[in-house]
This record gives structure tokens, C-alpha cells and sequence, in this order.
């Protein structure tokens, strides 16, 4: 199936034979109604079967998984495409009261405008001659800030027209995070899902639904903020001009997708923290899912799959993510929207016309769609492999200390600093013979000449100046690092960042200084405080 | 626009061709992204041109040239002709973006008066006045 050189445009010889259901078919399920749209590889639905369907695999998402407690603030975070539209709309039906079983938690929405670095994008590649929204202080192409202005009047009306308590962030504000935004909180005992937990939550859940009586009003209606609300005011011009500077130097657009993406994880997860919410609703639908996973495995992050496309992603600990919409194709999405007049936002994205091979996950999505028109079970493949990932179990959990987290995706580091036998393990012992650079673990504080640990693991460099990039390279999983080596400059990251690398750096350098007090056969050597 | 069987020789075969009166009036409408490669117009009133239109495979200028109607795979009026049509007319630019081959790009879907194009034929659904075509993108950012 797999031939270099195997144009799969052309009908594979080998493939199914597809049959395609005509207009004269009935709906599959009620066998009365006419069909509209064809799922999967050959069951057509009429109208009403498709939404009941579709309205089932939503809940029966969130009730097999039983993560959602009842009274739970959760952060819905749309992007304005298709599918969190429709997530956010079925959350909407589902929380009415004419619903069978009414869904119980308290929702709000999150919304991020990446406009700058879409309009960044767009001049640079000199493609522009169309609809694509601006920095405010450039024309250069054209249209002028009213697009951006034009997009969020639209994003504020569907909101309206939703009513949950709504923030809409702008991309800029990354710049005033806190370095708290990178460390994961334990998550309290007694939040964990288990069986008998969820049942108890409902089951009280549902008797102070009783005490308050018939008349108890939607819980998110209850004190609710009067305009979406923001971090700060509108983004400053120093900040547009910060975040157009970084993204303009990173070489890449699989590495500025990849930057754009933690970017926006890091402001929601401080938004959530910000308000309370524990968990955060992602619109990720089967199709992007399937693609995010072959494309993490091209990225190097094929240690974090489980986490990257599964139901729920813990890494943060005091936030879940949770991804509802994860069974649901892009072209059920669509139909849904369509038919039933889901309200959405189109907002171009930094990929947007760019030609196929220009990234990682363009050219991922192109092959596995491709792939999907001869084979039609290429998705649900690829899939349910994801759902075969298991997360690597933690042993004790709450005994031993947890490893060292990745700077940006905060994930655990799965980089095994004394493996001399991979071909990255060679990589980075290189470094440390380099006059320049420190080995990659430079831990900041010892600015002798001594090496101390000539070892591969943990070694001090051999120079006296510290580098600043190597020791927040140091501090990355192995994706995150190669996303990294496309941008040349870490500065212009934004500061939260570097302070944190700073922070921890600094923490383990002290650590170490203790142990070597507490081995006690260092006596004879000069260790200056300089941490 | 009328089909109609003829029997010539013993032989039957199905033509296809334009009614004389009036050229086939379409809507087609782009979304999820793909109207950015239209200059950000969604909808646009199609007139398919009529008579006029030569058979595509053989260069036929008559239709009633019954031997060589036959063998025709597309006739004017279905989507296959409104693909080379749209991109010979509406196109703007990256028609790539769009058009793969003679079919649209794998990740557009097509409904045809608000069904799936695939309970209708796909490219060989034949076009009939006011129907209204939708090509939806589901790539990442359109």
C-alpha cells in the first residue's frame, strides 16, 4: 500500500471496492426518512437520526468517561472553528432544560485572538491579497486593522448569542503570564474519578437539586459578568510588536505552529487557574486527532501521545483537559453545523493557503485525507490506535517525587540525559566539549573551572560562563527541543518563560550544592555561593 | 435539460444534452475557510453556459450525432463540468488549494441541496436549475 512513488491519486488497484449508498436508500436506522449524509463508509442517515446520533456520541463521550462532576466550572475553549462551535453549541442544548438528562456543570467559554501572528505569517509569505486579518500598526497588505475589529464583533456576537460567561484574550497577553502558568499543581485526592466517587457527587448533586426546588436557575446565570471579560485591557503595541518579533523569528511554520499552540495552552491554563475552573473543554474532532497523532510522532513526541490525543490530559494537575468531541469525523462536524445552523467564526490560521509541504501538519493532514479517499476507515484507524495508548503508570504516585517536567508542553521530560547509546545521547555529550556551550543539564550556579561531574549525566561545562540557551534547552523534552533549534534566538520568548527556566535552574543548582554537602567528601573544594 | 433514450439499430443509448431554452442557473456557496480562495465571497450565482458548450470528449459540435454520443463519460451539466467551470472562472488563485485531478481536494466536502454528494453520484450527478452547491472545507485553516 505504502510505495514511494505510489500516486495515490489515482483509484488503488488494491483498495475496496466502495459502494457508494444512492438517493433510492433509505436512512439505515429509521428505514423511513430520506438520507443526507453518508457516514462512516456507507451508512446513510436522514436529517433527524443523524442529530440524534450525533447528540448521543456527544454525551455518551462524557458520561462512559465520568470525569465531569456535577456543579464543575468548566472552561470551554473555542477557536471559533467547526468543531468547538459545535462542542460549545452542544453543551448549550445539552444544559437546557428540555434535555432528558440535562448535563450538570457550570460552563464558560475562552476565547484567543492570534490574529498578529496570522497577519505576520501572511505578509511575510507575500500571499496576501485577501481577507486575512492585521496587525494594527500595518497595512501592509491591504486591509487595515478593521478585520481583526470585524472578526472579534462577530466572536462577541456568537457569544452573545451563547450566553456563558465569555473571555476573550488576545494572543499578546502571553507576555504578562506569571512563571506560575509552568508548574503543575497536585491534584487533590478526592477529585479523582473513581466509580464510586462520581455516583456520590451525583447522587448529592441531585438532592440539592430537590432542596432548591423547580425554580433553580441555570448555575451560570448566577453572578454573570456583564461583557466578556479580559485579562487586561486591549494588548499594548510594545506587546503586539514582542509576540510579531518572536514569531517572525522562528524559521519555521511546523515550529511556529507548534510555539502558537503552547502559547495559547499556557494563557488558557492561566485563565482557568484565574477563575476556577478545573477542567478545560478542548473541540479536537477524530480527523484533527488522528492527524495531531502522526504528526506528534514526526514531531518527537511520541512519548506523549496518550496525553496529546487522549480523552483527558492531566498534565497540568489541577486542570484536566478533556476532549468530548474526540469520536466526531470533521465531515459530521460540518454536516451538523450545516444542517442545524451552528453558529461559527472562521478565523485564518497561520497554515492557511500555505502550500502542502510547507509543514509537518499540513503535509500529514494532506496524506492521511488523501488516504481517507481510497480508504475510508484510515481515520478511525488511526484512531482507535490512540485509544489503545495507555498513559505509563505511575508508581505511587504520591510517594515518590515526581520527574522533572518539560519547560513548555509540561510534560514529564523524557529525555534520559546519561544514554550514551542513541544517537541523541551522542548529540549531547558532544556538547560538552564544546567551549561554548554547556552540556545540556548546565545547571547554573558553579562558575569554576573544575568540572565537577565529567560524566555524561548532569555535567557541568567546562567553561566559566553559563549559557542561558543551553540551559533552557536543557529543560525541554525532546520535541520541544527540536521546535527550539528553529528559533534562534530564545530571548524573544516571552519572559514568564525564561524566568521559570531561571527558577528552576537556580532550584536544582541549590539541590545539588545541598547534596554535596550532605555527602560530605567535597570538603576541599571551593564552592562559591552562586546561586 | 432533457435526457432521452433513443433505440437506433437495436441499440440503446442514453444522450445527454442541454434543453435549447435555457441555460442551467446554479448556487454556489463556499465556506469552512474555502471562500478565502474566492476573495472572501461565500455565494455566488452560477449560469452555466447552454447549447453553446461542445461535447467535451470528442469535440462533437452536434448533438444529435447519435455514433458518437455514446461514449461520452460527462455531459455538460454535471459537477464535473462545474469544477472546470469554477476554476476557469471563480478561481482566484492556488487553484491546488481547491481542485485535485478532476474532483475537489481530499478534505472538501460537497453537498448538493443540503445532502451528502455522495448519495448522489458524486461528479455525475447531473445539475438541475436553482440547486444550490456548498463546498465546505475541513482543512486546517481552510
Amino acid at each position: 500500500m505504502c510505495e514511494v512513488g505510489e500516486d495515490y491519486r489515482e483509484s488503488a488497484p488494491g483498495g475496496p471496492p466502495l459502494t457508494r449508498p444512492g438517493r433510492e436508500q433509505k436512512c439505515v436506522k429509521c428505514k423511513e426518512g430520506p438520507p443526507v449524509v453518508v457516514i462512516r463508509a456507507g451508512d446513510a442517515f436522514c436529517r433527524d437520526c443523524f442529530k440524534v446520533f450525533y447528540v448521543h456520541k456527544f454525551r455518551a463521550m462524557l458520561g462512559k468517561n465520568r470525569l465531569i462532576f456535577p456543579g464543575e466550572k468548566v472552561l470551554l475553549a473555542w477557536s471559533g472553528g467547526p468543531s468547538s462551535s459545535s462542542m460549545v453549541w452542544q453543551v448549550l442544548e445539552g444544559l437546557s432544560r428540555d434535555s432528558a438528562k440535562r448535563l450538570r456543570f457550570v460552563p464558560g467559554v475562552i476565547y484567543v485572538d492570534g490574529a498578529v501572528v496570522v497577519a505576520l505569517t501572511a505578509r511575510v509569505r507575500l500571499f496576501c491579497k485577501v481577507v486575512i486579518p492585521h496587525f494594527p500598526e500595518g497595512a501592509a497588505c491591504g486591509r487595515s486593522p478593521e478585520d481583526r475589529a470585524r472578526t472579534l464583533v462577530e466572536v462577541e456576537q456568537v457569544l452573545q448569542r451563547v450566553g456563558f460567561p465569555s473571555h476573550v484574550i488576545a494572543l499578546e497577553e502571553v507576555f504578562g503570564l506569571p512563571p506560575s502558568v509552568l508548574r503543575c499543581f497536585a491534584q487533590e485526592p478526592e477529585s479523582v474519578g473513581t466509580e464510586g466517587a462520581y455516583k456520590a457527587a451525583v447522587d448529592s448533586f441531585l438532592q440539592q437539586q430537590c432542596v432548591l426546588g423547580a425554580a433553580g436557575e441555570e448555575p451560570w446565570s448566577q453572578p454573570r459578568p456583564q461583557g466578556p471579560q479580559s485579562l487586561a485591557g486591549p494588548p499594548t503595541a510594545v506587546q503586539t510588536e514582542a509576540l510579531s518579533g518572536l514569531f517572525d523569528s522562528v524559521k519555521t511554520l511546523t515550529a511556529k505552529e507548534e510555539l502558537l499552540q503552547t502559547l495559547r495552552t499556557h494563557l488558557i491554563l492561566h485563565v482557568a487557574r484565574t477563575h476556577g475552573y478545573s477542567k478545560v473543554m478542548a473541540g479536537d474532532s477524530c480527523t484533527r486527532l488522528a492527524v495531531k497523532l502522526m504528526t506528534s510522532l514526526a514531531l518527537g513526541r511520541g512519548a506523549f501521545l496518550a496525553w496529546d490525543t487522549g480523552f483527558s490530559d492531566e498534565r497540568h494537575g489541577d486542570v484536566v483537559v478533556v476532549r468530548p468531541m474526540r469520536e466526531h469525523t470533521l465531515k459530521e462536524v460540518a454536516f451538523y453545523n450545516r444542517l442545524f445552523a451552528v453558529p461559527s467564526v472562521f478565523t485564518p490560521a497561520v497554515d492557511t493557503k500555505a502550500p502542502e509541504k510547507a509543514s509537518i501538519h499540513r503535509l500529514m493532514e494532506a496524506f492521511l485525507l488523501r488516504l481517507q479517499a481510497q480508504f475510508p476507515s484510515t481515520v478511525s484507524t488511526v484512531y482507535r490506535t490512540s485509544e489503545k495508548l495507555v498513559k505509563a503508570p505511575r508508581d505511587g504516585c504520591a510517594a515518590s517525587p515526581p520527574g522533572p517536567r518539560c519547560l513548555l508542553c509540561l510534560c514529564t521530560l523524557d529525555v534520559d540525559s546519561a544514554d550514551s547509546a542513541t544517537a541523541f545521547g551522542a548529540q549531547t555529550s558532544s556538547h560538552l566539549c564544546q567551549m561554548q556551550a554547556p552540556g545540556p543539564q548546565a545547571e547554573a550556579g558553579t562558575p569554576t573551572t573544575l568540572c565537577c561531574c565529567p560524566g555524561l549525566g548532569g555535567a557541568q561545562g567546562c567553561c566559566a560562563r553559563e549559557d542561558p540557551r543551553a540551559r533552557v534547552v536543557g529543560q525541554l523534552c525532546y520535541g520541544c527541543r527540536v521546535n527550539a533549534r528553529d528559533l534562534p534566538s530564545l530571548d524573544s520568548l516571552p519572559p514568564y518563560i525564561l524566568a521559570e527556566a531561571q527558577l528552576r535552574s537556580q532550584r536544582a543548582g541549590g539541590e545539588q550544592e545541598i547534596q554535596a554537602y550532605l555527602l560530605g567528601d567535597r570538603d576541599d573544594e571551593a564552592l562559591p555561593g552562586g546561586s | 435539460m432533457g435526457r432521452w433514450r433513443r433505440k437506433s439499430m437495436g441499440v440503446s443509448c442514453e444522450l445527454g444534452f442541454l434543453n435549447m431554452a435555457a441555460p442551467l442557473s446554479v448556487e454556489v456557496e463556499f465556506g469552512g475557510g474555502a471562500e478565502l480562495l474566492f476573495d472572501g465571497v461565500k455565494k455566488h450565482q452560477v449560469t452555466l453556459p447552454g447549447q453553446e458548450e461542445p461535447c467535451k470528449a470528442l469535440g462533437a459540435r452536434n448533438h444529435l450525432d447519435l455514433t458518437l454520443i455514446c461514449s461520452v463519460p460527462s455531459s455538460p451539466g454535471d459537477i464535473r463540468n462545474l469544477l472546470v467551470w469554477i476554476k476557469k472562472n471563480l478561481l482566484k488563485e492556488r487553484p491546488e488549494l481547491f481542485i485535485q485531478g478532476d474532483s475537489v481536494r481530499p478534505g472538501i466536502l460537497v453537498l448538493i441541496n443540503d445532502a451528502d454528494w455522495e448519495l448522489l453520484g458524486e461528479l455525475d450527478y447531473q445539475l438541475q436549475d436553482q440547486d444550490s452547491i456548498l463546498f465546505i472545507s475541513t482543512l486546517h485553516g481552510g
